[in-house]
């Protein structure tokens, strides 16, 4: 009788966990890929450590405060590791539904698998999306304060060269002006027959235009 | 009175000029690809010979050129014979084209640098998309530094018809890349560039090809610079050591080019091998850790047999992995500088530092290159009397600034960087090889070698020696020549021209064929530059012509 009784829990127990079942969600684990040397292994411990996570994440939701360690069901655990999990309701005999499992363990995902010391990727819910971290988003992209920087310093550059030749442009032009002022000064000073002069005393000399420059050497046509 | 001509303060500073104009972009993302493609180390042995009989004697040429005429490249040829005033325009007009569309790949690369100083590096991740779940399907499907090059920095349309708006980024960043170059150039000329250009089947017509491109003949930048020397220089000595210092840095850019092709591949690799293995130990169940790459092969004939059908359902999803595939792929131009090297560059340690210092070495290179691609427009502008008299320098450097920024502005919009790569593509193939053949046979033939090596004799007081003779006479003619005429086929032969096209639902490029527009466009830049040279001696012969109409009653 009693055997019968076992065989029949077992028999609905395994109805209720199936995979690809009602409710139903498969977990798989790479604990040898997250961890390399310090990897522990698979055992019936660690799967009753999983199953009070799953309990303790329902516990977190309204009306399931009672959840139970044994309302979670494990089935079909493969070398992977991989199984499926269902959580039952109090009378053992109805799944809870999907959308509340996995809002559940949505919300605790970070404990869930910090007990594993595994991540996201390591610790897979199928048809659980993740929540990704949000990027940082400063107010100013950096890259327009650098550019900023970058293009303050081109112009204030500009500006000075322009400038600089500018100042050298009119001392320049000062310079011709005080030398056409000694020129003047000079024939002031002596002339004779209309040649001032000390012509040796100009700074600039003359340009005699019957020799010809270096450009016109090839007559254009 | 006569201004004197500005010069050099030293020997040294024009070698320089002439170094930082020839090593350009070309020497990092288009000699490597080069020599992978054609043979590996092989590929040196054409190079080197190309580089000592086409490439050191058409620089010579170009140099004695600019330094015995003492006038940029329009004034020079205009001086060698009056019917070939049109080679200098001709040149002037390649410049200008380069000057538009080469300014671009600075603004990348200043958007890059400005984009080095975050961690992480914004094209190793993947943004996620709107409801959090997971990533951007274009990253997805694509990889991340791929998405942010042709999301994030170009936005680029699916094909060249929809153009899209004017990015403002990439706008303010062409905006910065030219205020650079107009700061450098305020000041007197002193850069060099460089040019890559299209591919062509033949191994040896790419190293000839290489050689001319890389050497920036024919632009008018090196009779610009050479312009500036004193008449006795030496520079033949300066000839050579440019073209050997330029393919020295190709070279050096190889081995530096293909470690980085070495670490990709074998970084694509292990991941491919990665997948594979996790997509088999997640389908059979197997105990992780137990597929490895080694006994991978073992453990797929073993499932094969064991369960055909599951085996079955998931082989279409296995992709072979290999190596050799891997390091075949093979990638030139932008595509390389900025997704393959920032792809290597975020698995290194210290990204921000390598990147950073990465980009800024491009940037160098092609503010280099940027600077003697001006002086090749400005020199000619100020040489001419009747424009200097008008305007200053500086008014004069800023306003051609402004109309190249202003035509820039193009390659920022959405379809930017298909107008890039028509621009890029055919801007100076055909036209540089035209005009450096009429050059050398203008000096040989037109001038006279006997009379030009005279010259050279009375201004440097050495003598030419018959290899160089021999060269500008008959070898590098014949070779440029051949090169035309190889070009001008493919072009015929490969019909309707096309273009990749970045699909963004596939996440990868597709092939398009170019619309009429675009053709004609292509047309248009080829032809504004060659037909320069028949049109000026045609409009010199007609002057002449009228001139001694209007003479002869006089006489």
């Amino acid at each position: 009788m009693l055997w019968l009784l076992f065989s029949l829990v077992t028999a609905t127990h395994a109805e209720l966990c199936q995979p690809g079942g009602e409710n139903a969600f498969k977990v798989r684990l790479s604990i040898k890929t997250a961890l390399g040397e310090k990897a522990y292994a698979w055992d019936v411990n660690e799967e009753y450590l999983f199953k009070a996570m799953v309990a303790f994440s329902m516990r977190k939701i309204p009306h399931r405060e009672t959840t139970e360690i044994s309302h979670v069901l494990l089935c079909n655990v493969t070398q992977r590791v991989s199984f499926w999990f269902v959580v039952t309701d109090s009378s053992k005999n109805h799944t809870l539904p999907a959308a509340e499992v996995q809002s559940a363990i949505r919300m605790n995902r970070n404990r869930i698998n910090n007990v594993f010391f595994l991540n996201d990727q390591t610790l897979e819910f199928l048809k659980i999306p993740t929540t990704l971290a949000p990027p940082l988003d400063p107010s100013v992209p950096i890259w327009i304060i650098i550019f900023g920087v970058t293009f303050s310093i081109v112009i204030v550059a500009i500006t000075l060269l322009i400038l600089s030749g500018m100042w050298q442009r009119r001392r320049k032009n000062k310079e011709m002006s005080e030398a056409v002022d000694d020129d003047d000064k000079c024939e002031n000073f002596t002339i004779e027959n209309g040649i001032p002069c000390d012509p040796l005393d100009m700074k600039g000399g003359r340009i005699n235009d019957a020799f010809m420059t270096e450009d016109e050497r090839l007559t254009p046509l | 009175m006569e201004k004197a001509r500005p010069q050099w303060s030293n020997p040294l500073q024009f070698v320089f000029a002439c170094i930082s104009y020839a090593v350009g972009l070309g020497n990092v993302w288009r000699f490597p690809y080069l020599c992978q493609m054609y043979g590996g180390g092989s590929f040196l042995v054409p190079y080197l010979i190309m580089l000592i009989v086409e490439g050191m004697p058409l620089l010579y040429l170009e140099l004695a050129v600019g330094q015995h005429m003492r006038q940029g490249s329009i004034g020079a040829w205009r001086t060698i014979s009056p019917y070939l005033s049109g080679v200098g325009v001709a040149s002037v007009v390649v410049s200008f084209f380069l000057c538009m569309y080469y300014n671009i790949i600075n603004a990348w690369a200043f958007w890059y640098l400005f984009h080095s100083f975050q961690d992480p590096l914004p094209w190793s991740v993947c943004p996620l998309n709107s409801n959090r779940t997971g990533y951007e399907e274009e990253c997805e499907a694509a990889s991340s530094t791929q998405y942010f090059w042709y999301r994030k920095t170009l936005n680029i349309s699916p094909s060249i018809q929809e153009s899209g708006a004017v990015q403002w980024e990439q706008a303010l960043c062409l905006i910065l890349a030219w205020l650079t170059v107009y700061l450098c150039i305020l000041r007197g000329t002193a850069s060099t560039g460089k040019m890559e250009q299209l591919a062509n089947p033949k191994t040896w017509i790419n190293a000839a090809t290489q050689i001319f491109f890389s050497l920036g003949l024919g632009m008018g930048s090196l009779i610009a610079f050479a312009s500036y020397n004193e008449p006795s220089n030496n520079c033949q000595k300066h000839a050579i050591i440019v073209s050997l210092i330029n393919s020295a840095t190709s070279i050096f850019a190889s081995i530096v080019t293909f470690s980085i092709y070495g670490f990709k591949a074998t970084l694509n690799y292990e991941s491919c091998l990665n997948k594979v293995i996790l997509l088999l130990t997640n389908s059979f169940d197997l105990e992780d850790g137990f597929l490895t790459a080694s006994n991978l092969e073992q453990v797929k004939g073993y499932l094969a047999s064991a369960y055909p059908s599951k085996y079955s359902e998931v082989f279409p999803l296995i992709k072979n992995c290999s190596l050799e595939s891997e390091l075949d792929t093979a990638v030139q131009g932008t595509g390389l500088a900025f997704i393959v090297y920032s792809e290597a560059i975020k698995n290194m340690e210290v990204s921000q530092l390598w990147s950073v210092l990465y980009f800024f070495m491009l940037l160098m290179l092609g503010i280099g290159s940027m600077l003697g691609n001006t002086a090749a427009i400005l020199t000619p502008l100020t040489d001419s009397k009747v424009i200097s008299r008008h305007l200053p320098k500086e008014v004069l450097s800023g306003l051609v600034c402004l109309i190249n920024c202003a035509v820039g502005m193009l390659f920022t919009m959405e379809a930017g960087n298909y107008w890039f790569d028509i621009f890029n593509d055919y801007t100076a193939t055909l036209s540089l090889l035209l005009i450096v053949l009429v050059e050398t046979i203008a000096v040989c033939y037109v001038y006279g070698l006997r009379r030009f090596e005279s010259d050279l004799k009375a201004k440097t007081g050495r003598t030419l020696s018959w290899y160089w003779k021999g060269l500008w006479a008959g070898v590098s003619p014949l070779l440029i020549v051949s090169l035309f005429f190889f070009y001008l086929s493919d072009y015929i032969l490969m019909g309707t021209l096309q273009y990749q096209a970045w699909d963004a639902s596939q996440g990868r490029l597709v092939t398009k064929d170019y619309p009429p527009y675009a053709l004609a466009v292509i047309g248009l830049l080829v032809a504004s530059s060659t037909m320069c040279i028949p049109l000026m001696a045609l409009g010199a012969f007609i002057m002449r012509h009228l001139r001694k109409g209007d003479a002869t009653p006089v006489a």
